[in-house]
């Protein structure tokens, strides 16, 4: 017994937190793409239905809002992230003195809750006495800035709160990359007479690939998760203008009380994250073990 | 005497592939027991289930006369030094070697006068506090060596331990080692893939190759007579000159014609051997081979040979001469005259010669 | 990270000196944007409301006053309660510490196991548990909130703790397990023949080693659980809320005047806890980060 036990010890501790994974993120799901086939309101019923739920989701107008807005919101904040991430990473690389203190400035809006940026931005942006008011102060009589209630136009307010959170942390990622490239292929192009330029843009840049995918992934995955951000700044509106898929299952889950609506769009946001994620997971794996 | 170590039809699997075969192997007391023998031979895993450290799938080991093999290491009686001398990195040097004894729950006295004993033996007494990431490779190899001697244990491992160090370090620690072996009377169990390291240490050499067992003898034996042609050429340096050969019925010996391109047959008779089949490989080590006239006796034949290439190793040097479709090497005086496109007379020796077949590999007198 | 090897060479010519007046040009309005938010927020806070209706968003404040602070901090209204951020901002203290404690020791002992005592379906399990931390919280959302009322743990700070241990176990482990699996094996081995046994060889030989990656956990599992939202606002009650979700409460409480002073003032008082500990140790979260991005 004793034997047994000192032979079976490490698999004894980990049994507790693979139990849990296991119920509590794989159960989980099974038990969401079980209720997502059903007929569920306010309470869950367990009658497999099909794809009723899904039928209903993508033809409601609501839902065509939010996943349209992931797409605007995903792709300009992944966009606008890793340009402004490159170029600050970049200009930092060029033995600046203050690296230091501007990198911690760049990076500390990642130490924030979204919720503390989406409540920031939305003073700043707010109409009546933001920014708009204090350009017009400044004498631009004309100006005007009103995306946080413009259904057309609040989507991109929350892309420029986003953007502002993650580029500093796209920096980080960026600025590490550059410097982990081997200096002495470096110190040949400059041997070779390469102007700096094309050094970045032909020999650095491209050598970093595996960083860009990691930073797509990370941008990709907070873009799809975004709840809080939407929540803080717009609350989803003016209407459901800015609604996402997050805030689109949280307000069936929680308000609507319609779990099968509930249900069914967090199967399609799995499956769109899993989508991204599960490939560039599984060859970090594979790449590993080779 | 029984012996300290007892290996019986060991064999171990991972999976479907097969690490270790058969093994059967036993060290003496005092005996210093080295497995030899090229990377991925299985020699590592053998030690380490010889410590218990992985288990076995099928035989038996005996430690002391005791079987061990479902004993867990720490119950073993054994102490190990690794190739990474693996010292605890937080703890001082003092720390590492009586971790063991604190687990034990050795008195407090005690591991303070073991230690300094350990301390005064290795020539540590002075970085006791330091911690591992401020000493030199020999000064951690000392401190590995330490925590294993304060153990007192019934039989010592050594995996490697001085493949680590730089060549001339390791000239002193293998020094070191024997001279520790033969002041403690201590049994030591030695894993090196350095052949010269096993024949200067060991009084046992086994000699693996694909987790099989190739040859068990004194180091003697192991270089005179090696088993096979993989023990041939593993254990000697410069490596065993192993030539492709006729052989023929000569009276009561043996006549051995050795094919060589632009020039006659090289034909050595050995008198002392008969019944050898028509093919053979003809083992010749290259101090065996020697400037003609510089050696003299009952088995030593000359033929002149063209010599490709001259290598002067300071006290000899080497020659190289194509017999019988190898280069063959031969260890001459350091003042030869030989030059590289000459020819020279060369002796060969059979008093030590050995023969194997060319099909199975195995010795065949 | 310190040593900036690369760059242009600093030549001597005009053009190249202009070039670098544009470099640091370039990176202070960046600077600028990236302080702008906070300072706006600082200096609303400081301002009295007829500042804020009067004057601009980036002016300092003429004439400093800590009310807004004051009433963020014990009677600003998060609905019909008005008691302030304080028993929120209490609310999150006591719910992050154990679960940042339990995940990150959960998390040391699995990384441990996977790292140093491999076993077979070991690798699998890792993979799993990874695979784990990339799910959408949204769909766990609904089994969590029934199981919690299963456990009797609905609204309240053990049920967030629990939630926070079990979905943050996939990075502490990971974390861990890429810290350990550069410890060479053969550390465990030498303490086996030693004879310690698993627990002895964690607490003496691997604990010591573990400062740094401790750091990281402790850091990256505190910034996540105290800047949490979603399970704080899907999972808790009145009373039990965390402050991120009594902060949008208060934003978006609908009671009364706007005071956007309050709002900036209670925001800066969520945010306190994690960027004081960025302020003090970024360097460890930022290799969180990286470390949580950049799997290996």
């Amino acid at each position: 017994m004793a034997a047994w036990l000192e032979r079976n010890v490490p698999k004894l501790v980990l049994a507790p937190s693979f139990v849990a994974v296991l119920v509590f993120v794989y159960g989980f799901i099974a038990w969401t793409a079980w209720v997502s086939m059903t007929r569920s309101r306010l309470l869950p019923k367990y009658e497999i239905e099909g794809f009723i739920q899904y039928d209903r989701l993508f033809a409601a107008p609501r839902w065509d809002t939010a996943i349209n807005n992931l797409f605007v919101f995903g792709a300009l904040f992944i966009a606008v992230s890793m340009l402004l991430g490159l170029l600050l990473a970049i200009l930092l690389d060029q033995k600046i003195r203050a690296e230091g203190a501007l990198r911690t400035i760049y990076l500390y809006p990642m130490a924030l809750s979204m919720i503390v940026t989406g409540t920031a931005w939305k003073w700043i942006m707010n109409p009546g006495l933001g920014i708009e008011a204090t350009v017009r102060g400044w004498g631009f009589e004309g100006f005007s800035f009103d995306w946080v209630i413009d259904p057309d136009m609040a989507i991109y307010a929350i892309v420029i709160a986003g953007v502002w959170q993650a580029s500093g942390f796209v920096m980080a990622l960026f600025l590490a990359g550059l410097r982990s490239v081997d200096e002495e292929i470096v110190k040949a192009a400059r041997v070779d007479g390469i102007p700096t330029w094309r050094i970045y843009s032909a020999i650095i840049i491209p050598s970093m690939m595996p960083i860009f995918l990691s930073a797509f992934i990370v941008l990709a995955h907070l873009a799809i998760k975004s709840f809080d951000l939407v929540i803080a700044l717009t609350g989803g509106g003016p209407g459901y203008a800015t609604d996402l898929p997050a805030t689109y299952m949280y307000a069936m889950a929680f308000s609507r009380g319609d779990l099968g609506q509930a249900a069914s769009s967090a199967m399609v946001m799995m499956a769109v994250v899993f989508a991204i994620v599960v490939p560039y997971l599984y060859s970090e794996l594979r790449a590993k073990r080779d | 005497m029984e012996p300290i170590l007892e290996i019986r039809n060991l064999g171990k699997n991972f999976g479907a592939v097969e690490i270790l075969k058969d093994i059967n192997v036993s060290a003496e007391p005092g005996g210093f027991l080295v497995l030899v023998g090229p990377s991925g031979c299985g020699k590592s895993t053998l030690l380490n289930c010889i410590a218990g450290l992985e288990p076995i799938s099928g035989g038996t080991i005996h430690i002391g006369g005791r079987d061990v093999t479902h004993v867990s290491p720490k119950d073993r009686n054994i102490a190990m030094v690794f190739q990474s001398y693996a010292l605890y990195p937080t703890m001082s040097v003092a720390g590492n070697i009586t971790f063991g004894m604190k687990v034990r729950g050795v008195d407090k006295a005690v591991r303070a006068r073991k230690l300094q004993e350990v301390a005064r033996q290795l020539q540590i007494e002075q970085l006791l506090d330091r911690r591992p990431s401020q000493l030199s490779g020999g000064q951690r190899q000392r401190v590995a060596m330490g925590r294993a001697l304060v153990r007192d244990p019934q039989l010592f491992l050594f995996d490697e331990p001085l493949s680590n160090l730089d060549a001339k370090l390791r000239v002193e620690m293998r020094l070191e080692i024997k001279k520790l072996h033969s002041d403690l009377g201590a049994t030591m169990v030695y894993v090196t893939h350095d052949q010269i390291e096993a024949m200067t240490l060991a009084t046992r050499i086994v000699v693996l190759k694909d987790g099989v067992v190739q040859q068990v003898g004194s180091p003697a034996e192991i270089y005179n007579r090696p088993t096979n042609l993989f023990v041939a050429d593993f254990m000697g340096s410069p490596a065993m000159n192993l030539i492709p050969a006729r052989a023929s019925r000569h009276g009561n010996g043996t006549r051995i014609e050795i094919e060589r391109a632009g020039g006659p047959p090289i034909v050595l008779i050995d008198g002392r051997i008969d019944g050898l089949p028509g093919d053979v490989v003809v083992g010749l080590r290259p101090e065996d081979i020697a400037e003609a006239g510089f050696r003299a006796g009952d088995g030593v034949q000359e033929a002149e040979c063209l010599i490709d290439m001259v290598e002067p190793a300071g006290a000899d040097t080497f020659v190289v001469s194509l017999i019988g479709g190898k280069q063959v090497t031969a260890r001459l005086h350091a003042e030869t005259e030989a030059r590289p496109g000459s020819t020279l007379a060369l002796a060969f020796d059979l008093g030590k010669v050995s023969y194997f077949a060319p099909d199975t590999g195995e010795r065949l007198n | 990270m310190t040593d900036p090897a690369r760059g242009l060479p600093a030549a001597p010519r005009a053009g190249q000196a202009a070039l670098r007046w544009l470099l640091f040009a370039i990176l202070g309005l960046f600077a600028l944007f990236y302080l702008m938010p906070l300072f706006v927020m600082i200096a609303t806070s400081l301002k009295s409301l007829e500042e804020i209706r009067a004057g601009s968003l980036v002016a300092l404040p003429a004439r400093v006053t800590f009310e807004a602070w004051g009433t963020a901090w014990s009677s600003a209204c998060t609905g019909i309660q008005c008691e302030g951020l304080r028993p929120y901002f209490w609310n999150s203290v006591s719910l992050s510490v154990p679960a940042v404690a339990i995940s990150t020791l959960l998390g040391a002992v699995n990384g441990y196991v996977i790292a140093q005592w491999r076993f077979r379906g070991a690798n699998l399990i890792f993979s799993l548990m990874l695979f784990g931390c990339f799910i959408p919280f949204q769909v766990v959302l609904l089994p969590m909130a029934r199981t919690l009322g299963f456990m009797g743990l609905t609204g309240s700070i053990s049920g967030l703790v629990f939630v926070h241990v079990i979905y943050g176990i996939g990075f502490t482990t990971l974390f861990f397990r890429n810290y350990y699996v550069t410890i060479p094996v053969e550390l465990v081995k030498a303490a086996k023949v030693d004879g310690a046994g698993f627990f002895r060889i964690f607490w003496s030989v691997f604990m010591p080693l573990s400062l740094p990656i401790l750091m990281v956990t402790v850091i990256w599992q505190f910034t996540q659980i105290w800047n949490d939202f979603l399970f704080g606002v899907s999972f808790s009650q009145a009373g039990t809320q965390p402050v991120t979700v009594a902060l949008n409460n208060i934003v978006n409480s609908t009671t009364g005047v706007k005071e956007y002073n309050v709002d900036m003032a209670a925001a800066i008082i969520a945010a306190l806890p994690t960027l004081f500990v960025y302020a003090v140790a970024g360097k460890y979260f930022i290799r969180g980060l990286t470390a949580g991005s950049v799997k290996g």
